[in-house]
């Protein structure tokens, strides 16, 4: 996978996995497994995901955060979702599925809720 | 002039989706309006990848008394065996969260089906401009 679309770096305690494009499902699934992998290490007490780059945010974007969230819940560590542009947070409403999951409005905001230091 | 994508892979749902903001951008539609389309088409196109192995999205403009962006969403896949229970909400049941039709009607103004096992999948969905 082109590593300018994703990006994810662990600082301290915190894992901060940051989306640059649009990704289909195939890829989706592919950074969801390095995130679990990454879960598996030792030390982590919060995951960022980061969807500014995203173009939908769709029933499969949600259902990977879920399973993200929860995944990373029975490893200890809290997942906080930032970034959802207001254009796709309006149409997720109308979509009408909850995401489920703790959301920040941006990386800032996100940092700033788990009390990390910048 | 309709615009006719073929879906057989998850980068065809990207190209849909990309297709489709650009024409709702083109007719007008706003930010959250072309959000709302992509959203549609890529539960569409998804579910031609997944359920049908391949079929196409054709998007349409409408002009007319009123401007709209019409996708139709054909496969000619194992249909849908039990239409009732694909568009039922099951979203809140906690199971996997199938085929996001009734998700897709939400987010569009028009919705049409057309399923039967062995015949294939047809949906029609427009957005009016507002």
């Amino acid at each position: 996978m082109n590593a300018r679309r994703v990006q994810v770096l662990q600082v301290g305690d915190t894992l901060i996995a940051s989306i640059q494009t649009s990704l289909d499902d195939l890829d989706l699934g592919r950074f969801a497994e390095e995130l679990l992998q990454r879960l598996g290490g030792r030390g982590l007490r919060h995951v960022v995901i980061d969807l500014g780059g995203l173009d939908v945010v769709d029933s499969y974007a949600v259902r990977v955060l879920r399973q993200l969230s929860t995944a990373a819940r029975l490893r200890g560590a809290r997942t906080l979702v930032a970034g959802i542009r207001p254009p796709l947070a309006l149409a997720l409403v109308q979509l009408g599925l909850a995401l489920e999951v703790e959301t920040a409005l941006d990386l800032d905001d996100a940092l700033e809720q788990l009390g990390a230091t910048g | 002039m309709d615009r006719v994508i073929a879906v057989r892979t998850a980068p065809d749902v990207i190209e849909a989706r990309r297709e489709g903001r650009s024409l709702a951008e083109a007719l007008g539609f706003g930010e959250t309006d072309r959000a709302v389309i992509a959203t549609a088409i890529s539960e569409l196109a998804r579910n031609i990848v997944q359920y049908a192995g391949s079929g196409e999205i054709v998007l349409e403009d409408i002009a007319g008394p009123k401007t709209g962006l019409r996708i139709r969403a054909n496969d000619h896949g194992p249909g849908i065996e039990d239409l009732k229970l694909a568009m039922r909400d099951g979203w809140s049941s906690g199971g996997g969260l199938g085929m996001g039709l009734p998700g897709t009607r939400r987010l569009m103004d028009d919705f049409e089906i057309e399923s039967a096992p062995g015949a294939g999948t047809r949906i029609t969905v427009t957005r009016w401009l507002r």
